[in-house]
């Protein structure tokens, strides 16, 4: 992926749930709402398919941002699927802190397949979030080692 | 090698308005796996189709990726045509130009680069598609529906005259449900008792019908074709096989108990049936008030039977049915009008609820038909119907609107006319809504010859003033304040879901909304299947529902449970969730997390330096699985996978980002 400075455009994928939030994102489509192009979408049956490796393999080959989108809580076409996504978004969040990526960068959203509007405004702010946090540079090969704070190793639940 | 075709449709100017389809076309051919590129003006038409099958044909292509339209729409299509020249259905991907792609954005080059990038997704996922397989399932041709109100009973009357076993549970000691306990119903004035009873005498003598009244669905498990049912049917206490229905046991028994059925207002024996014309026709024992089961003494009904049918020693019977299908139609109760203190909350005997009125002015109530004050059993000169009690006031009671107040509001109006021709009505309202066949004219004639006046405004207040009761009370259309001294008041009480809705619901595995009515699959096109297959919803428990739209909806699922039992086999769903048993080290993290409980283990043996050595694995009920993911998730090891979403395919994408 391409990443010079002076063109950069954030790029986003969004991993969303087949019920609800990518037929919301087709809803935004048949209303002809107009957002910004820099959303990939990858589909997924269910939120809760979504396995945390996605999202790092995803920030590794040059994602700027990462959204996962699921029906909101209750409405689960599979009943509890988004209740495990919410339990381990808490997870992956500390998980990027540890890692030294801006938690901001991976969302979590309920957007229901009647709020093509809700997509439109998610995809837009998210891609404003982006561009004001720059590039991502969370590549393998970069060779920076992050090191957690003193003070955040044990919020981390890291013993040195 | 595989040998991937891409197909560019220009949807008209859908998507060739906004995205160069030949720069995509162009791009898609420099993909090394891509074998063969071309663009459609419509893919999806026949034309389109066929220059996909000749396309698999000439260019010896293994997968194919169609850039169209959002694969909600046309997905199957393309499976089809695939699957018509050879190719497995699931060796292809579709690209989502026009809904996320061409619809959305407006600059050219952007959109055109997109829809590159989505091309090359697609391509990237389906090189890792395999062909997926669906596999057969026996169905049960056996319904059950779980509720005997006028849902189930049409339900159950559908299926049975289709040439389905159908096995109806009712809660308690008669079908019949909330229809009843109406005297009559609008807009038509039909009496509901002789509508209802034909039904349920049908319902009682149907050879395909097998009838259990007193008894309560335990548990259900299994799938679509092969629910297992779990039901308790309580101890009757009386031998229905011998029992004759004479109703000398019902006459004798000293003791009183209020009765459900009279909605508070009349009271019942403890061996007892629900309502005179109950079926079926025979009795049942209330242990919690019967003498006998309290203190051991008393007898009577064994005494005067003379058919020897009482039996004291009778218990509980765990039954467990094997079904096809199921059909919930188990209703719903009224809002609780003691949640309003300014209108008495329960205090007031004069202020009853629509339900009550119902009673009083039913010829089999406890007043034969005569509307009388449940205080002083005076016939009342003024009477105040106040409806949307509960309905449409967050602050006390649910925000929706409950359907039927407004129109058996106007009917009890027309009734008080037929039983109390001097009676004076008074109706407040917040609007009026008689959107129904018939029902606006209905709604007028309430007001043209019954003579009831509409004042449109809450009521405030409610107190007793000797022996009256005093109505505060806004006319918002001219904007004054009044008060008015009535006899008795009849509150609309709104339809909520029933109470332990939920429960039933985590039992079924069904979904349930915000005011815990049950929730259909899809509100605008699949409006009476549930999240789970194979469990339809009839009625109320769904949502409020007047007669006639309950009983379009129970012939509704009647026709879903019959095209399920139209076919020996079912065939299953192919996106589901495999193990590799290789790799699976019996963790069953998957399990915890399957909302479908799809998931079982299996032993593994093997033959280790000549000893048997058992391993423990996962294993997938393809019949079971949703097909959702949430075990792939949550596998440590990977062995768990999704067919269609698999760890490769989404990998896959991410890798071509």
């Amino acid at each position: 992926m391409n990443k010079s400075k002076r063109d950069w455009e954030p790029r986003l994928v969004g991993f969303l749930c087949n019920w609800c939030s990518y037929a919301g994102a087709d809803l935004a489509g048949t209303s002809r709402m107009q957002y910004p192009p820099n959303m990939r979408v990858i589909r997924v049956p269910c939120s809760s398919r979504v396995r945390p490796e996605f999202i790092l393999r995803a920030l590794q080959k040059g994602a700027d941002g990462v959204l996962v989108a699921g029906c909101h809580p209750g409405d689960c076409h599979y009943t509890t699927g988004n209740y495990y996504t919410r339990r381990r978004f808490q997870v992956i969040k500390r998980l990027l802190t540890f890692l030294g990526v801006d938690p901001r960068r991976v969302m979590a959203s309920w957007i229901s397949a009647a709020e093509g509007g809700k997509y439109q405004q998610v995809v837009t702010e998210f891609v404003e979030t982006i561009r004001e946090l720059g590039p991502c540079d969370f590549r393998p090969t970069n060779g920076q080692i992050f090191v957690p704070a003193a003070d955040e190793r044990t919020d981390l639940g890291v013993v040195s | 090698m595989k040998r991937v075709g891409v197909f560019v449709c220009h949807c008209g100017s859908n998507i060739a308005g906004t995205v160069d389809c030949a720069a995509v076309v162009a791009a898609a051919r420099r993909i090394p796996a891509v074998a063969y590129a071309e663009d459609n003006k419509y893919t999806c038409s026949e034309v389109g189709q066929e220059q996909i099958r000749k396309a698999v044909q000439t260019h010896n292509l293994d997968r194919v990726v169609v850039a169209a339209c959002s694969p909600r729409m046309h997905e199957a299509t393309f499976r089809k045509t695939i699957a018509s020249v050879g190719l497995n259905p699931y060796m292809l991907e579709i690209a989502n130009l026009r809904e996320q792609c061409s619809w959305v954005h407006s600059d050219r080059q952007a959109a055109t680069a997109k829809a590159i990038d989505l091309v090359r997704l697609a391509v990237a996922k389906v090189l890792y598609n395999k062909p997926l397989f669906t596999s057969t399932l026996p169905v049960k041709k056996r319904a059950v529906v779980i509720g005997g109100g006028i849902a189930g009973i049409q339900a159950a009357l559908d299926i049975a005259e289709a040439g389905h076993p159908v096995t109806l549970i009712e809660r308690s000691q008669s079908i019949g449900g909330r229809m009843a306990q109406l005297d009559k119903t609008f807009p038509t004035l039909d009496c509901s008792s002789c509508i209802l009873m034909p039904r349920m005498v049908d319902v009682g003598a149907h050879p395909m019908i097998d009838l259990m009244t007193y008894s309560e669905v335990e548990e259900v498990d299994g799938f679509i074709g092969n629910f297992r049912v779990k039901v308790r049917q309580r101890a009757k206490s009386v031998d229905h096989s011998k029992c004759t229905g004479c109703g000398e046991c019902t006459e004798k028994c000293p003791t009183q108990v209020p009765a459900e059925f009279e909605a508070g207002l009349g009271e019942r024996k403890a061996i007892y049936t629900d309502f005179p014309q109950a079926v079926p026709n025979k009795p049942v024992i209330d242990r919690d008030h019967c003498r006998y089961f309290l203190d051991g003494k008393c007898g009577i009904c064994r005494k005067v039977c003379q058919a020897d049918a009482i039996d004291y020693t009778q218990t509980d019977r765990q039954v467990e049915i094997e079904a096809g299908a199921i059909v919930v139609a188990t209703g719903f109760d009224l809002f609780d009008p003691a949640k309003y203190g300014e209108y008495g909350g329960g205090r007031y005997p004069d202020v009853i609820t629509g339900l009550q009125f119902e009673r009083l002015i039913s010829a089999s109530g406890p007043t034969n038909g005569e509307i009388r004050r449940p205080s002083d059993g005076r016939v009342p000169e003024t009477i105040a119907f106040i409806k949307c009690v509960g309905s449409r006031d967050e602050a006390h009671g649910v925000p929706y609107c409950s359907r039927v107040c407004c129109m058996y509001t106007a009917k009890q109006a027309m009734l008080v006319k037929e039983h109390a021709k001097d009676s004076k009505v008074y109706i407040f309202y917040i609007d009026v809504r008689a959107a129904g066949k018939g029902y606006e004219e209905f709604y007028q004639r309430a007001q043209t010859d019954a003579g009831a006046t509409y004042v449109r405004g809450r009521v405030a207040k409610i107190f007793p003033r000797g022996e009256k009761l005093v109505l505060w009370a806004e006319d918002t259309l001219i904007g004054k304040q009044l008060e008015l001294e009535v006899d008795l008041v009849v509150l609309a009480t709104g339809i909520v879901a029933r109470e332990g809705a939920v429960e039933f619901a985590q039992k079924m595995g069904i979904s349930y909304d915000g005011h815990r009515f049950y929730s259909e699959a899809h509100p605008k096109l699949r409006p009476v299947d549930t999240n789970v297959d194979g469990i339809f919803l009839a009625g109320a428990c769904q949502g409020p529902k007047d007669i006639p739209d309950t009983v379009a909806q129970a012939s509704a699922a009647a026709v879903k449970v019959c095209s399920i039992f139209s076919k020996e086999e079912l065939e299953t769903n192919a996106m589901v969730a495999t193990v590799d048993e290789n790799i699976c080290a019996g963790c069953f993290h998957c399990r915890a997390v399957c909302p479908s409980g799809a998931i079982d283990s299996k032993i593994l043996h093997a033959w280790v330096a000549g000893q048997d050595v058992t391993r423990r694995v996962a294993t997938v009920n393809s019949g079971v699985c949703q097909g959702c993911g949430s075990c792939a998730a949550a596998c440590p090891s990977g062995a768990m996978n999704v067919g269609g979403f698999s760890n490769e395919q989404i990998l896959g994408e991410v890798e071509a980002l």
